[in-house]
């Protein structure tokens, strides 16, 4: 049953929420992976002479490398908390996602724990990044043509 | 519903903490603190099975009472199948029931204890509670390593295990009275905003009490609530007033609020949850507070959440329950 008066008074104990600070130190952060993932590019091609695309596997293959390292030695969940979305929206959160699940379930074996639980979370990214990529790639091809 | 009782005691309590819980300001009121969240164990699961085990070899020392003569033990806490307690609990007792009232379980389990003891079927009963921060977080929200970002509504479950003895010999405190709540849905559905969704239950089972036993907030030396947080809180005092004109005044606390210090500890949020963050305050602190008689009469209200995380991704509500005990010194 609702009860429009409980939910009138509720409302002025709501708890303040900081969304301005909030954007803003996400978008800081991100902007800061964002900054090193380019910085790192630069360095690949400048020093090692590698083709851009080849640059940036290999970066975000480290990206993804480190962002499950620093999970799995137990600190990651706390840069999380502190810069939000900012880590958890590039590469690094994917990494992160599946990581944290792998071992919060390590203990229930390879099989049922970290095999049947690791996409946990980033079973949605992946099934949605694949259908989007599908239907953004007819779009393009019914409006641009094979060519 | 209110029952009375003549015949119910407490006979010792037994509180073992965590280490959130440790850093807060009751840390000196427990009987025992652990300093990181595995406990030896290697499992969250298994690390909340070894804080049952704690308390129960803790009251057993503490009451004197061995694990032969201990007619009952009530245990409940939120892992599915409640299997803290029953883990914990094997081997101890002569019966045991598990209970399922979400963060209401522990005055749930003295209610039930109450009734068999008042009513002659059992002499003593080792009423217990058990939750844990990282155990609850795996079940029920997110993994323990991902450190999902929350808002400041959400609260925090609490890690620890607590026990409550109640016998039909005298001792100093005793269990007066205990109101039974009912299911309530106010159609709330934000499991990051508990306080919201329990103090409807709470609001009810207060007004029930106070109307079936034909008191008033003044009566109590101390109310407290189980886990409504600091914003429940706020909303259980500003409704009630408004809605009934009960001014709960001074006298009244919750739980989830006292045993952290919020300012200090910053990633607790809005205050304290799980069935053991009422059971560590008031088996400690207020069973303390009682016992040098500056509070006689206190009135102990649970709350829990009624929701399982699938039903809220089916786009159900999320009901709440709320089971009030009173206690007096003798």
């Amino acid at each position: 049953m609702k009860n429009i008066k409980y939910d009138k008074i509720a409302d002025v104990h709501k708890a303040p929420e900081n969304r301005i600070k909030n954007a803003f130190v996400a978008f800081f952060s991100g902007g800061v992976i964002g900054l090193l993932g380019e910085g790192f590019i630069e360095i690949l091609c400048m020093q090692f002479h590698l083709a851009r695309s080849d640059a940036a596997t290999i970066m975000i293959v480290t990206f993804i490398f480190l962002a499950s390292l620093f999970t799995s030695l137990g600190f990651f969940d706390k840069l999380v908390t502190k810069f939000r979305c900012g880590l958890l929206i590039p590469i690094t959160g994917f990494a992160h996602s599946m990581t944290s699940s792998a071992l919060d379930y390590k203990k229930e074996g390879p099989i049922y724990g970290i095999g049947s639980n690791m996409f946990k979370l980033a079973g949605s990214v992946i099934i949605y990044g694949i259908v989007s990529a599908w239907f953004f790639g007819m779009v393009r091809y019914i409006i641009g043509g094979i060519g | 519903m209110t029952f009375k009782y003549k015949n119910v005691y407490i006979n010792e309590t037994a509180t073992i903490s965590g280490p959130y819980e440790k850093e807060g300001p009751l840390r000196r009121y427990f009987d025992k603190t652990y300093d990181d969240l595995y406990f030896g164990e290697k499992s969250w699961e298994k690390a909340e099975i070894k804080l049952v085990k704690d308390a129960l070899v803790m009251i057993m020392k503490k009451s004197g009472i061995n694990k032969s003569s201990i007619d009952l033990v009530i245990g409940g806490d939120l892992l599915n199948q409640i299997t803290a307690s029953t883990y914990g609990a094997s081997g101890v007792g002569n019966s045991f029931i598990g209970v399922y009232g979400a963060c209401s379980s522990s005055v749930l389990g003295l209610i039930i204890g109450a009734n068999f003891i008042e009513g002659n079927f059992i002499s003593n009963c080792a009423c217990l509670v058990s939750s844990h921060n990282m155990s609850s977080e795996k079940q029920f929200r997110y993994p323990t390593e991902y450190g999902a970002p929350k808002p400041s509504s959400a609260t925090f479950t609490s890690t620890g295990a607590a026990c409550c003895m109640l016998t039909n010999e005298k001792s100093e405190v005793r269990v007066e009275s205990a109101t039974l709540g009912r299911i309530i849905d106010y159609e709330q559905n934000d499991p990051n905003d508990m306080g919201r969704v329990m103090a409807p239950s709470a609001i009810d089972t207060l007004v029930k009490h106070f109307e079936e036993t034909g008191r008033d907030p003044k009566y109590y030396d101390l109310i407290v609530t189980g886990d409504l947080g600091k914003y429940g809180k706020e909303i259980v005092k500003d409704y009630l007033l408004n809605t009934y004109e009960i001014d709960l005044g001074d006298n009244y606390n919750d739980c989830g609020v006292m045993l952290y210090d919020l300012e200090k500890q910053k990633e607790i949020k809005a205050g304290g949850s799980g069935p053991v963050c009422s059971a560590l305050v008031v088996y400690s602190y207020i069973y303390h507070l009682m016992k040098e008689k500056k509070a006689k009469k206190v009135l102990f209200l649970a709350t829990g959440a009624l929701f399982s995380p699938l039903l809220v991704y089916q786009k159900e509500n999320i009901n709440s329950i709320c089971h009030a005990v009173s206690l007096e010194v003798v």
